[in-house]
């Protein structure tokens, strides 16, 4: 249960945290200049804004859950589980952007929700010291 | 051929930084202490892993390998060719973190980057 949880936020805060950062980003416009000097006075407005701050938490929340998770899951479970976000974009970007979406997209789509779905009936941990979820180690109460 | 330079940079940045991330994560106990104290004291130890700090480096390098792709070559051939990633990763987690990876999650693996490949063309 804690790994779905985990795997849920990754997905979300990496998608909603990539969509929230272009969009701040493209308020700010397009970096004209790569000298060091104009590159540091650009990010320095772009930190400013406040889309491209919240962009950033999102990207270190799903860093940092990211990590968590591979503290016991298997990485072979973890990242094509965290594929699903391919999902998330496609639908965020349909919803929130009107993208349409192309019947091969579709298809590609399909293809990797019966992969996520197949290495989801996986157990996420086969190395033997790791796999009994953290909760059975009676940790549930400092919840 | 610098294209194919970059896209070896971006793929073996992130199978590289996902694997020395996983290899310091298990050095690690298990975190299930997700109070605000615990946490912090957790990942301050953590960010003193060698194996962390050097998944970070290589992140970096994926990353500006990525940003230099980009500006060579088209994300509809960029976002595909770095599907291989999820390939080149479930090798490595059976050859170097000893996981088992079973049929059903091959193929499932298999499934995610030809997907990945279909929603980029």
């Amino acid at each position: 249960m804690k790994t779905r949880i985990c795997l849920l936020i990754i997905v979300l805060s990496n998608a909603l945290g990539n969509v929230v950062l272009g969009y701040g980003m493209r308020q700010i416009g397009s970096i004209a200049s790569y000298s060091p000097l104009k590159l540091i006075v650009s990010s320095l407005r772009a930190l400013s804004n406040p889309f491209v701050l919240l962009g950033v938490a999102l990207l270190v929340v799903f860093f940092i859950a990211h990590m968590i998770v591979l503290s016991w899951a298997d990485l072979s479970y973890v990242l094509i589980m965290t594929s699903a976000g391919y999902i998330v974009v496609a639908a965020l970007g349909w919803w929130l952007l009107d993208e349409p979406i192309k019947p091969l997209r579709w298809i590609g789509i399909l293809v990797i929700t019966a992969g996520v779905v197949l290495v989801g009936g996986t157990p996420h941990s086969t190395l033997p010291e790791r796999s009994a979820e953290p909760e059975r180690n009676g940790s549930q109460a400092r919840l | 051929m610098m294209i194919f330079f970059l896209l070896a940079l971006v793929v073996l940045g992130t199978s590289l930084g996902d694997v020395f991330m996983t290899v310091g994560m298990k050095q690690h106990d298990i975190i299930d202490d997700f109070r605000p104290g615990p946490l912090g004291r957790s990942l301050a130890v953590i960010m003193r892993n060698r194996w962390i700090i050097l998944s970070i480096a290589a992140f970096a390098v994926s990353f500006f390998g990525f940003m230099g792709l980009v500006s060579v070559a088209d994300l509809s051939f960029a976002v595909p060719a770095t599907a291989s990633a999820y390939v080149i990763e479930t090798v490595l987690a059976v050859w170097i973190l000893k996981e088992t990876v079973s049929r059903q999650r091959w193929l499932g693996a298999i499934l995610v980057a030809v997907g990945v490949v279909l929603i980029s063309l």
